[in-house]
């Protein structure tokens, strides 16, 4: 199996005023292409950072972090940028769609950012949004969507840029446990796909659903 | 720079922000339009003063004698001061410099008429100088010339509306008319844009107006001089020197200004020249504030569009947006509503400034043609996009900075 993510000796602390919140104290992961991995933690363990690292949202401070076998290290802005663009794709607790822009509009946005000819582009999101069972909702307005649609279109919209990776954070966190169980069931089909699917959770049921259960506690691994 | 998406994407947030948009653009529009009011009104200023000075030659000194009003060599207070043929001459002699001249002899309470009709006009004995220091001219026919001086012809010069009044749509020239019961041939109709007066005026030869309504008397009212392109400093020399000459000749005191006037109207339109430059300097001034005010305002607002966007930025980076497609997206869209709401605010100003002209009744004092050089609008509406990016790019350029991570943050 293909190595998709390999951590070594990972750090990160927050400075808190005077006091440095030591958060990640030396993590050591490998996450193989095509795995379906949840990571779990109560919170305050470090798994929100932990997803932000691995997301190129956040930089670590030492220890070393390779992508797809490129190593993750004093990216720039415009790097990190393509990075996230090529290799990953977001899912929210907090949906995070463009409140201004319809479905289709939000799912097409990374295309965007790839500068994707815009019929191109719509045609593409046109077919992720079907498969996301959304078709007739391309036209709404986020504020016209139901949560679960909502994660739906933002599941569409970490798909099309065909990333490598799709990290979750909490994404039934704000939904009804049907509504959870029709994400993680799409989240099962885009496993399937080939591609890896990281989700960090509190919830246990959420986590039963995946292949493969990481443990955080107090910044540290304690179950793999 | 033309990306249709781009504009695709600036359009969508626009429709989505009206109000935002209208604010943003508000400050703007008003700024220009403040601008373009001020500007618009000072020219109106500037033309009504400029306007004044069309009646007569700015290059021209005038001497008129008046009463005196101080002893001097034996002459007592309140004496009437008159000028003379020979005095004319004799200036024209003595100074170097002068260009043209003209005596003027008005010819007081005398009726003209032609035909069956008639009216009371300002009747001026002159020489053909007065054609160039009175700014006047020509609609048709000729001015006097020097041989109606030699031979004291009884030829008449008259303004246009002498013209309408006795003539009306019939021909003129070649016709005589009576002044004061004596036949006048009209050789010229003349006009004067500076001067309503001077278009109810008729000139004829100072020779004739002193043989024929003064008797034979050799006196007239006062003169004029032009003087050519001489600089301002030698025109202040030469009417300093006809002053002390002139003042000895007609034995008046050198300090007596009401014996002998003399007025440079050299010096007199450098006076407002500078004026005109002082309010020009100000309005400029105030205008540049407006400006800055209109800064000011795009500058808060952008602040606030890119404080409202911080998680739409944060999210548009998380899907892979570089710092430089941030800040040219809100920068495209901030001088984009800048441009368009300036110019309509250039469009408001300019259509109140032509309103206000046509509402205006005309020879208004003070006050003509208010407009604004369509190069200072193009120039304040640049100036303003530019300020208006640059009050923009470093919210932007913030923003831009900001690490997902923290734009994601839920709250």
């Amino acid at each position: 199996m293909k190595e998709m993510i390999r951590i070594r000796d990972l750090n990160k602390s927050y400075q808190m005023g005077h006091n440095s919140l030591h958060v990640l104290k030396g993590i050591d992961l490998d996450i193989g292409q095509g795995e379906f991995v949840s990571i779990m933690g109560s919170s305050g363990s470090g798994k929100s950072t932990l997803l932000n690292i691995l997301g190129l949202l956040d930089e670590h401070d030492n220890g070393s972090y390779h992508l797809n076998d490129v190593l993750m290290k004093n990216l720039s802005e415009k790097k990190a940028a393509y990075y996230r663009n090529q290799f990953i794709g977001f899912v929210f607790q907090s949906f995070n769609l463009i409140s201004f822009k319809n479905a289709l509009e939000n799912v097409a946005l990374p295309l965007y950012y790839q500068k994707v000819p815009r019929k191109k582009r719509n045609q593409l999101a046109m077919e992720y949004l079907d498969k996301a069972g959304l078709k007739d909702w391309a036209e709404h307005m986020p504020n016209e969507l139901s949560g679960g649609q909502k994660q739906r279109v933002a599941i569409a919209r970490s798909l099309i840029s065909k990333p490598k990776v799709i990290l979750a954070d909490e994404p039934t966190g704000a939904l009804d446990s049907v509504t959870s169980r029709e994400v993680m069931n799409l989240f099962k089909e885009i496993n399937a796909e080939g591609i890896t699917v990281i989700i960090v959770t509190h919830e246990n049921d959420i986590s039963a659903m995946t292949q493969r259960v990481i443990k955080l506690k107090d910044g540290i691994i304690v179950a793999a | 720079m033309f990306d249709l998406d781009k504009w695709q994407e600036i359009f969508t947030t626009i429709r989505q922000n009206k109000l935002r948009t209208f604010l943003t653009g508000f400050s703007v529009g008003w700024g220009i339009f403040m601008l373009i009011i001020l500007l618009g009104s000072g020219q109106g200023i500037f033309n009504g003063v400029e306007s004044m000075f069309n009646d007569d030659a700015i290059n021209s000194i005038w001497i008129r004698p008046g009463q005196t009003t101080m002893e001097y060599k034996g002459f007592k207070p309140g004496r009437r001061v008159k000028m003379y043929n020979e005095d004319y001459d004799y200036l024209l002699n003595t100074y170097e410099g002068i260009d043209r001249a003209t005596a003027r002899d008005w010819v007081w309470g005398v009726n003209v008429s032609y035909k069956s009709e008639y009216g009371s006009y300002g009747v001026r004995g002159c020489h053909p100088g007065h054609e160039y220091l009175e700014k006047t001219q020509m609609l048709s026919g000729r001015y006097l010339n020097d041989i109606d001086i030699q031979e004291a012809r009884k030829v008449a010069v008259i303004g246009k509306l002498v013209q309408q009044d006795l003539f009306g749509q019939k021909s003129t020239i070649g016709e005589y008319i009576n002044i004061s019961g004596i036949p006048f041939k009209v050789v010229g109709v003349s006009d004067d844009v500076g001067s309503q007066w001077e278009q109810r005026s008729i000139y004829i030869p100072v020779s004739t107006s002193q043989g024929v309504f003064d008797g034979g008397s050799n006196e007239f009212d006062m003169m004029m001089v032009s003087t050519g392109d001489l600089s301002l400093m030698e025109t202040m020399d030469l009417a300093a020197n006809i002053e002390r000459d002139l003042k000895e000749r007609l034995v008046v005191d050198p300090r007596d200004q009401r014996g002998l006037n003399i007025r440079n109207n050299n010096e007199e339109f450098a006076n407002i020249v500078n004026v005109i430059s002082g309010m020009r300097i100000f309005i400029w001034v105030i205008g540049i504030f407006t400006i800055i005010t209109g800064v000011v305002g795009v500058s808060n607002i952008m602040m606030i569009i890119v404080k409202e966007r911080t998680k739409e930025i944060g999210v548009r980076k998380a899907l892979g947006a570089t710092p430089l497609s941030i800040v040219s997206l809100i920068l495209q869209e901030s001088i984009f509503i800048t441009t368009l709401s300036g110019y309509i605010g250039l469009m408001l100003g300019i259509g109140l400034l032509e309103g206000v002209n046509k509402l205006m009744p005309e020879g208004t004092p003070f006050f003509k043609n208010p407009e604004v050089d369509i190069n200072v609008a193009i120039y304040a509406t640049i100036l303003l996009i530019v300020a208006g990016s640059l009050a923009g790019f470093f919210p932007a350029r913030k923003a831009a900075s900001i690490k997902p991570i923290v734009a994601l943050r839920d709250e």
